[in-house]
């Protein structure tokens, strides 16, 4: 057996940093909307964390076609493994958009897209406040559509974890930078 | 439980293992989920959020779709700052260094509704949008009392609450606004000091006032906490009783309309620098008047122009758009203005929107910026 059992070790740096950063922003986001008195500490965090995470996307885009995944588990029921697949890429999706339209809902406002200090992008688009309106609740209904993603790929990460025990879960989670030898991926007692 | 044939090592679950390892996902997920509820405040629904702040807004004012949800009547101005580079002792915000910054704006009266007939004792305001080089901005917006009402967002919620009209009368209950004033002696002080200020002719011979502390940072990293104000060249004059009675619903602004038509209004920025022991978070309380004042340069606004074709009803004044070189102090209105107007804005900008009030077509001699 050549082929390879787990992600490299680019593509899980990349996942496990993503994880948090994604993770924090969907927090920071729900939590800044609703607080009067941390509302502006929270946004100051928001935009250059969501810039990081559309440089990361890409990043991690390019590496994903250089670097396909392992294949899942041969026995795996066809409908798991599209719901796989189809969340996989609906979660690229979103890491992508959801930057993409807080970068343009700020523009069609109208404000400076501040990052850190007196960095700042440029506009993308012109200012227009309907569009503006349209656009921020896009934002919100994206961001919930991401959350309820992630806890999808949570829960079916955890599936194979402790239930199913295919290696699934091994192959992005285990933290040995190299392996040869599937047992040395085994977390779960033989 | 088939196993994968490359992990034939993973022994078979019992029943109940399986349910347990089930349920422990079902926590696991579950608690992220309550987690996030916590965050967006779904467990703490007695908590102010902009949200109800702004509804509160709508309570005692009214619906005014396409409008701001406070200072809702106003007109866009524009001009530009001449800074005369004594600011940058201060600040190394590059507003401060010599040299002129394209300005842009709006005046208004406080209050949320949009057609009100202009009065003597309505609140004053001037928004204002600094453009700097490289995307940076500064906007704040000033107020023309000597102090705010109110320290925190909650008390500006309970105070605004005590205003709204009663469904029977149609008007507010003096009962509500006594007992807010009794348990705020804070407050009452300082809507004593804000009867006491003399009130200008008109919006070009008016004093704005930042309220909220800032802090400025100069090029070696020294902050220094402030205040800022736009004093007008234009000599104050009292507002005269027959200028109070008039029938004309817009005469505050038809005034200044007519002023700028005639030549540009202009302002000094004077920033105004606080001693140790100065409150900085408590925007009733005015400092003393011997502190150290910089005048760092001057606003000349040329053109005054309807909200119906000028750009600033959809913009939002959001007082912490700031450059690098002025901060945040820790006002606790600072981030809730910067909250609600944000709140503002996004329910405004998708509606529908009516004529503003002031109407007039642009006037003076500046141009669009």
């Amino acid at each position: 057996m050549n082929r390879p059992q787990r992600f490299s070790v680019l593509s899980r740096l990349l996942h496990w940093l993503m994880a948090v950063l994604v993770l924090a922003m969907l927090f920071i986001g729900i939590a800044m909307v609703a607080s009067l008195s941390d509302y502006a500490r929270l946004v100051a965090i928001h935009k250059p964390l969501g810039a990081a995470i559309l440089v990361l996307v890409a990043i991690r885009l390019i590496n994903r076609l250089l670097s396909p995944p392992p294949p899942l588990p041969a026995q795996l029921p066809a409908w798991q493994r599209f719901a796989a697949h189809a969340s996989h890429w609906l979660l690229y999706l979103l890491m992508f958009a959801l930057p993409l339209v807080g970068w343009a809902m700020l523009s069609a406002a109208d404000y400076p897209i501040a990052l850190i200090g007196s960095l700042h992008l440029p506009a993308i688009l012109p200012r227009d406040a309907a569009l503006y309106a349209t656009l921020r609740n896009l934002h919100s209904i994206l961001a919930y559509l991401l959350f309820a993603t992630f806890l999808a790929h949570l829960g079916a990460a955890l599936l194979h974890a402790l239930i199913l025990r295919d290696g699934v879960f091994q192959s992005m989670a285990s933290l040995r930078a190299r392996s040869t030898d599937r047992h040395d991926t085994s977390s779960d007692p033989a | 439980m088939s196993s994968h044939p490359e992990r034939s090592d993973a022994a078979p679950l019992s029943r109940v293992a399986v349910l347990t390892r089930f349920a422990t996902i079902g926590v696991i997920v579950g608690a992220v989920l309550a987690a996030f509820a916590w965050a967006a405040g779904w467990f703490t629904p007695a908590r102010l959020t902009p949200a109800k702040l702004v509804d509160t807004f709508e309570q005692v004012n009214g619906a005014h779709p396409g409008f701001r949800r406070n200072h809702a009547k106003g007109v866009c101005i524009a001009g530009a700052f001449d800074s005369n580079g004594a600011g940058a002792s201060v600040s190394k915000a590059s507003v401060f260094g010599a040299g002129r910054v394209a300005v842009s704006g709006r005046f208004a009266l406080a209050g949320g509704q949009p057609y009100a007939a202009d009065a003597a004792r309505s609140v004053r305001s001037m928004a204002l949008r600094f453009r700097l080089a490289d995307g940076e901005e500064w906007r704040t917006g000033m107020n023309d009392i000597p102090v705010f009402a109110v320290k925190t967002p909650q008390e500006f919620e309970q105070q605004l609450a005590a205003s709204r009209p009663d469904p029977a009368t149609g008007k507010p209950d003096p009962a509500a606004m006594k007992s807010f004033l009794d348990a705020h002696p804070q407050s009452a002080r300082a809507i004593a000091t804000i009867k006491a200020h003399a009130v200008s002719s008109g919006f070009g011979d008016d004093t704005y006032n930042s309220l909220d502390a800032f802090r400025f940072v100069d090029a070696a990293g020294k902050t220094s906490a402030v205040r800022w104000a736009m004093v007008p060249l234009q000599t104050s004059v009292t507002e005269t009783t027959e200028q109070a009675a008039q029938t004309d619903k817009n005469y505050l602004f038809d005034a200044l309309i007519a002023d700028v038509a005639r030549k540009p209004l202009q302002w000094h920025l004077i920033v105004t620098l606080a001693q140790p022991g100065d409150a900085t978070d408590d925007a009733t309380v005015a400092w003393p008047a011997d502190r150290t004042q910089i005048d760092v340069g001057t606003l000349t606004i040329d053109r005054v122009e309807s909200e119906d074709s000028g750009a600033c009803r959809d913009l939002n004044f959001d007082p912490l758009v700031l450059p690098a070189g002025i901060e945040a102090s820790d006002d606790p209105l600072l981030g809730a203005r910067s909250a609600v107007y944000a709140q503002s804005v996004r329910r405004r900008a998708g509606e529908k929107k009516d004529a503003s009030a002031v109407t007039a077509t642009a006037s003076g001699s500046g141009s669009v910026r």
